[in-house]
């Protein structure tokens, strides 16, 4: 059968493909990883940036939204590097082992590389350049994808972090990665960073991402994590990106048996934002949380999209999903539970809440179940609605200001998903965003 | 004397909608007790929530004044800095917002807009488990979301601890007996009699003649299609009792 090959013609498009043919050559890696690279843009390619009529894109039409493609970014100058010290702000309290990704270059100096039993960690430059084996095991292989934003990604990935956790280790601290995009001009990071916690391994993960206040600018970064037999992963992330930039997000995530795994992702930031989730329990009896919170202004668009597949039997997973959306914001959950027919005795539920605070926001929702096994207990459901009036009255006639009575509605509605994170310093820091995102709109 | 709470002529309708108020007119002096009686359908709710601001009620004429300062054209939450608490009939349930800190946000906010010290955390504390211990409200129920899985009785309860704690001038009751057995009600009364002061008044606004045996009143009014149709001392509530409602909405009509 002939590939239905996509001609590119947007100036996004040709300026990718100038882009990768012109540094084809210079990016890490040689042999069987720049064949991989090939392949990828191979596959971007033929589809070219999707749009709405590619169904997992359907309200994020990637075609309309990115214009242009900016160009490479170029390694971290020192002012850059010199101003990345002081982000990661948000988690201060947190007494975490910190990794920084400056303009999508992992920054060794400033990260902390103090050894610890069990834990390796290295640049994916790095990693890519020498043939890591680890990373030649699992990178590109942990869940089979054919989405273009990441085989984008796969072409013309510079660095990140790779993190090996060997078998039993369980990490002392969390590990944040504090990802800073500072640029003068437009321009675009490709960012892959790799988590393997083999089996009984426990791991806390934290991704921050900040970038400057002013400007245009393209990330496209995306995470694979390996959960082994017994791991425990749990995995935090807050797009905070600048006012000006286009987030394109992957995780890909597989989970082994009597696994506990878990992934909540917070948006407070960014003009187009995108974070899509493949997460397989490929083992019995593991457990899966999923969750997150946009939280949006302005003419801010955020997509969610979760494809969570069942393979295995006995595992349960939860999806819980809020958005609080002010302006003329836009909010896109996509949300899909597939229990393949080995996947007997599952329990799966997914839940989407948006609350509109404004006439001209809007909240798109998708969840879909598709089902293969018979012996199985799955839902799913979704609201969309403003914020209930009668609360409000109830607050205000004690005396509470319309303001902080809508703040403590707000946090409450979203909180229902911070309450899930097991760390009470990462959910006092989420909190405190929350709070600061409210004070900023009123 | 000022009066703590005068009601002028006033004539209010649900937004878009049928008119609810047409012309209601009451003195309530401070230190008094007023109970406000009335069959279905009178305007007896909508009295408390056009007294304390509820959005979709519209006052189209007449004044509502609270020790002399129009409360009309304010916000829910003015009003209750002014000293009005409304304690509901149906107390709402807050999933999410846990009750102590409901109550810190509350006092803080009036204290804040009055000009007086603001509450510390230990002190509030403090006066929420005296309060809480003589309604019988248990620390268990103080650390649950705001009235989410209360009983009908707990929430009248916590309405009541609410309003001792926050003292206002001007105490509305909407049905607060509704809900009740009279286990409840009683500990409710103690919690209401307790605030009875000279400077404090009181709306007791209700259905049914029991609560008056237990929260006794100065003035009894019958309100009907309205308006206040008739007032008399609290014998008055006896007598309806006897005779029913059927007298006021025939002379109303």
């Amino acid at each position: 059968m002939a590939a239905a090959v996509h001609l590119m013609k947007t100036p996004a498009e040709l300026t990718l493909a100038e882009t990768f043919a012109a540094v084809e050559d210079r990016l890490p890696g040689t042999g069987d990883m720049a064949a991989a690279r090939a392949a990828a843009f191979a596959r971007f390619a033929a589809s070219g940036l999707p749009h709405r009529r590619v169904e997992a894109w359907r309200y994020t039409d990637l075609r309309t939204l990115m214009r242009e493609a900016a160009p490479l970014a170029a390694p971290p100058d020192a002012a850059a590097r010199a101003g990345a010290a002081g982000k990661g702000a948000l988690f201060a309290a947190l007494a975490a082992r910190r990794l920084y990704v400056v303009n999508g270059a992992f920054v060794p100096e400033l990260s902390d590389l103090s050894p610890e039993p069990g834990l390796m960690i290295r640049s994916m430059a790095a990693a890519l350049a020498e043939g890591d084996p680890l990373v030649a095991a699992h990178l590109g292989q942990v869940v089979a994808s054919d989405d273009a934003v990441l085989a984008l990604n796969t072409a013309l990935m510079g660095d990140g972090v790779v993190i090996h956790v060997a078998k039993g280790a369980a990490l002392a601290r969390p590990i944040h990665i504090v990802h800073v995009a500072d640029l003068a001009a437009p321009a675009a990071l490709f960012v892959r960073s790799l988590l393997v916690a083999e089996e009984e391994a426990t791991v806390s993960l934290i991704e921050t991402h900040e970038g400057p206040a002013e400007g245009a600018y393209q990330v496209n970064c995306a995470l694979e994590i390996v959960a082994g037999d017994g791991a425990k992963v749990s995995r935090v992330k807050v797009t905070a990106e600048g006012p000006g930039a286009l987030h394109l997000a992957s995780l890909l995530a597989r989970v082994g048996a009597q696994a506990a795994f878990s992934a909540a992702g917070f948006v407070l930031g960014g003009a187009v934002v995108r974070n899509q989730l493949a997460i397989r329990l490929d083992g019995a009896e593991s457990v899966a949380h999923v969750s997150g919170a946009s939280l949006l202004s302005g003419r801010q668009h955020a997509d969610t999209t979760l494809a969570m597949e069942h393979t295995a039997p006995r595992c349960e997973s939860r999806e819980a999903f809020r958005a609080v959306l002010d302006g003329e914001a836009r909010d896109v959950f996509q949300g899909r539970i597939a229990v393949r027919q080995a996947a007997q005795k599952t329990d799966a539920r997914m839940m989407s809440r948006a609350l509109l605070l404004s006439d001209r926001a809007e909240a798109n929702a998708k969840p879909e179940l598709e089902i293969f096994a018979d012996d199985v207990q799955c839902g799913h459901g979704c609201t969309a609605g403003a914020l209930d009036a009668n609360l409000k009255f109830y607050l205000m006639a004690r005396g509470i200001p319309e303001t902080e009575a809508v703040a403590l509605l707000v946090e409450a509605f979203v909180g229902e998903v911070v309450d899930q994170i097991e760390d009470e310093t990462v959910r006092d820091a989420l909190m405190g965003a929350i709070r600061a995102w409210l004070l900023a709109r009123a | 004397m000022t009066p703590l709470l005068e009601i002028a002529d006033l004539h209010a309708e649900i937004e878009g909608g049928r008119n609810i108020l047409d012309g209601l007119s009451l003195t309530v002096n401070p230190g008094e007790v007023h109970a406000i009686m009335g069959p279905n359908g009178a305007g007896k709710s909508t009295l408390s929530y056009v007294l304390s601001g509820k959005p979709g009620y519209v006052i189209t004429s007449g004044s509502i004044k609270l020790a002399g300062v129009e409360l009309s054209e304010l916000a829910p939450d003015a009003r209750a800095a002014l000293g009005l608490f409304l304690a509901f009939q149906y107390p709402l349930e807050i999933p999410g917002v846990s009750t102590m800190a409901f109550l810190h946000a509350a006092v803080n906010a009036q204290k804040k807009k009055r000009g007086e010290a603001e509450m510390t955390s230990p002190e509030l504390l403090k006066r929420v488990r005296e309060i809480g211990k003589s309604l019988d409200i248990s620390a268990e129920m103080l650390r649950r979301p705001l009235n989410v899985g209360f009983s009908g009785g707990e929430k009248k309860r916590n309405e009541t601890l609410q309003m001792m704690l926050l003292e206002p001038r001007l105490c509305v009751l909407d049905e607060t007996d509704s809900g009740l057995d009279i286990d409840a009600l009683k500990v409710v009364s103690n919690g209401v009699n307790a605030l009875r002061a000279p400077d404090r008044s009181m709306v007791v606004i209700t259905h049914y003649q029991r609560l008056l045996d237990y929260i006794v009143p100065d003035v009894v009014h019958v309100l009907a299609a309205g308006r206040i149709v008739h007032s008399g001392g609290k014998e008055l509530a006896l007598e309806l009792e006897a005779t029913g409602y059927a007298q006021f909405q025939t002379e109303a009509a």
